[in-house]
């Protein structure tokens, strides 16, 4: 051999016993290596296994900090939606905005209003939202929020409007395929994200069939509604239920027999948004339509 | 203020927080590098695995790709985060139902295969480079045989054994890893474009289809640059699997969207609208006729005539290219065309396509490309033609003293740089 080689090393020699002796290294090696993933194997099911939708550490990083005096295990937080009632005055849409900090365009928004018109003769309704170029305009800016009064000059069969939010689902599609745990349902029945945890790949955003969450483009996570959680756990109403001024908002606990939302559900036949896709939204509706999307 | 976002055009009614683009082009690159992946080591298995002979000339080469390629997969997802330092929390604390925390697991195991796959296979090469080389690149081989020397017969066929044992692992890995991005799209309700139960196999078949065709396409340009000559039986036998890889996923296909059709539930006729519409030149011109209709005809033509020599390569790469195309067009039709569609099902949207920035054209070409400038000083570090004759020097490869090929390669880079 003309190669000049440290001391020690396997290939100094080319006997049949150091051959030998080099093949048991590094079988030996390679013994340790299948050891050392079994071993990487077994701590990773004793992390993952015993727990049911998180890690122990993916639980931890998406629990949030006790809140004194709040006990949410005592807690079943509803939404109910009376639509017969809606105005489309959309001061829900602007205190939530202002409540919770929402970047003042017309492309981010935790709550927002659908308007439904049928025209006479017209089997499909016109649909348009506040964020509708046609309402901005007449708003003058994306900062206000306005329904234009588009079919002045159209027939209109009926009309009605739909306040929307998070659905705070019972078996939320976006916890499910949240890949760090940063978005979880609490125990009283609210999905809040985490936002000093989420990575920001809106799998969730994708995952929502309402539309519900969005991506703050400045935090550079997911962000959505919250029913004002900050308020409902000190007693309060979240912001757009606060300033609805036709009570078309109704937000409530549902372990309280006597809430607003137990008494609403209780007394009306309600409906839910697209009860196909499983979620079990828990946004209570009255007064849809077939046609309400 | 600073220009954060790109809002998209539409028309109907969508919701408002649909008109930002959740995910954008490096979403389309992604898994577009993870078919790559998934098709190269096919090719590479076949070899490995069941013996294809005439694949022998590639099968290193294709295994080498494959591993430069994965290496880049998690790069368009780190540039797309919105807090890409926080990756690894999909891993050190998973949320084990979300298909993307589990992939995480499942991309670093293959990337973890393919690295001890690539060594055993080069094994022989790294051990005669650390034996040959000195300075630099002699300690780089030398960190690289992991203190393992040992050539001899035994050792090389218990080599060979973890070799087998690797690529057939890895088989069901690569079909895993790709269906399973496919399963990333079809699981999701939310999108009737996407939520499909042959999604997984769409994209796995579509993956092997643009693997091989990348193969072929980058075997003749290495063949070309190197000037050897083409192995035909083994560019004839990829043609082959990409013939019949290319039917099958096309098949797949149209019975997705026919299914989609058929089903006519709730939101078809905006589908129709789409599809009819915005997706008519990329869908059906491009993606449909120019990048699978057209190929498999070509391919159909080549058989029948049995054409070979140089219409065999010239037919081969352009069907090569027309694959690698479909398969892009495809991912860039699923991955935006589904966001195209509203959640609504009452209205459509105009992907807002950027140039620059970490989410524009010219980040995902970056990105799309890396992996081959990679592999370009990937075979100068580990040539994987094997014992192929350049028609340059006479080597006589029965002498056990004789200086590999891929030395003679080294030495003769060196005396040109020097030159």
């Amino acid at each position: 051999m003309t190669k000049k080689e440290s001391p020690g090393t396997c290939h100094e020699t080319h006997d049949e016993a150091d051959r030998g002796g080099c093949e048991i290294a590094r079988r030996g090696f390679l013994d340790q290596l299948k050891c050392a993933v079994a071993g990487l194997a077994v701590t990773a099911a004793a992390y993952v296994l015993p727990l049911e939708g998180q890690t122990a550490l993916g639980t931890e990083a998406a629990s949030i900090p006790a809140i004194p005096g709040y006990d949410w295990s005592k807690h079943r937080w509803a939404y109910g939606v009376d639509a017969t009632k809606c105005i489309g005055c959309l001061r829900c849409v602007k205190a939530c905005k202002t409540e919770n900090n929402v970047a003042l365009d017309a492309h981010h928004f935790r709550t927002w209003v659908e308007r439904y018109v049928y025209l006479d003769g017209h089997e499909k309704p016109l649909i348009d939202s506040q964020a509708d170029p046609v309402n901005i305009a007449a708003a003058g800016t994306e900062e206000d929020y306005r329904f234009a009064n588009r079919y002045n000059n159209d027939d209109v069969y009926k009309a009605f409007f739909v306040p929307k939010l998070c659905n705070h689902c019972t078996h939320p599609a976006c916890v499910q395929v949240c890949p760090t745990g940063a978005t979880f349902k609490t125990m009283d029945g609210v999905v809040l994200i985490d936002h000093n945890y989420c990575i920001g790949c809106q799998y969730c955003v994708q995952a929502c069939p309402y539309g519900a969450r969005f991506f703050d483009h400045v935090r550079r996570v997911t962000n959505k509604c919250t029913w004002c959680y900050h308020r409902i756990t000190k007693g309060l109403m979240p912001a757009c239920v606060e300033v609805c001024p036709v009570e078309a908002r109704i937000f409530g606990d549902l372990d309280d027999k006597e809430s607003k939302i137990s008494q609403f559900i209780k007394n009306n036949r309600v409906q839910v948004l697209k009860p196909e896709t499983g979620n079990g939204p828990n946004v209570f509706y009255i007064g849809l339509d077939s046609e309400v999307v | 203020m600073e220009h954060l976002f790109e809002a998209a055009s539409f028309t109907g009614y969508v919701y408002p927080n649909e008109t930002v683009f959740p995910w954008g082009v490096l979403i389309v690159i992604y898994p577009y590098l993870t078919g790559l992946v998934a098709g190269a080591f096919t090719i590479s298995s076949l070899y490995q695995v069941f013996g294809v002979q005439s694949l022998k000339p590639v099968a290193h080469f294709a295994l080498l790709s494959s591993l430069c390629v994965m290496l880049f997969v998690p790069t368009p997802l780190l540039l797309h985060l919105g807090h890409p330092e926080r990756a690894f929390n999909a891993m050190l604390t998973p949320h084990v139902t979300s298909a993307m925390a589990m992939f995480s697991y499942a991309a670093s195991f293959y990337i973890l295969l393919l690295m001890t796959e690539t060594w055993f296979v080069f094994r022989e090469h790294i051990v005669h480079q650390a034996q040959h080389l000195k300075g630099i690149p002699g300690l780089f081989y030398r960190a690289l045989t992991l203190g393992s020397y040992d050539l001899s017969e035994k050792a090389m066929h218990y080599d060979r054994k973890w070799i087998y044992a690797l690529s057939a692992i890895g088989i069901p890995a690569a079909c895993g890893l790709h269906g399973y991005v496919g399963f990333l799209f079809g699981s999701l309700k939310s999108r009737e474009w996407w939520s499909s139960d042959l999604m997984p196999p769409i994209f796995l078949l579509s993956a092997i289809v643009s693997g091989t065709a990348l193969t072929i396409v980058l075997y003749v340009v290495a063949c070309k640059l190197r000037r050897t000559t083409v192995v035909l039986d083994c560019l004839k036998m990829m043609t082959h699997v990409l013939w019949g890889f290319l039917i099958v996923a096309l098949v797949l296909e149209g019975l997705e969207f026919g299914s989609l059709v058929y089903k006519a539930r709730e939101g078809i006729d905006v589908i129709l609208q789409f599809v009819t519409g915005p997706l008519l030149v990329p869908f059906w011109i491009m993606q449909f006729s120019i990048g699978a209709v057209l190929p498999i005809f070509i391919l159909t033509v080549m058989f029948w005539r049995k054409t070979t020599g140089r219409n065999l390569i010239i037919g081969a790469t352009v069907c090569g290219i027309l694959a690698l195309f479909e398969v892009l067009m495809m991912r860039t039709n699923v991955v935006i065309g589904g966001q195209d569609i509203s959640k609504t099902g009452k209205g459509l949207l105009s992907f807002p396509w950027v140039f620059m920035g970490r989410e524009g054209i010219f980040a995902a070409a970056a990105v799309l490309i890396a992996p081959f400038i990679l592999l370009l000083g990937m075979v100068r570090v580990f040539p994987p033609w094997g014992e192929e004759p350049t028609g340059r020097e006479e080597l006589d490869f029965t002498d056990p003293c004789a200086p590999t090929l891929a030395q003679l390669m080294v030495d003769r880079d060196l005396s040109r740089s020097e030159e």
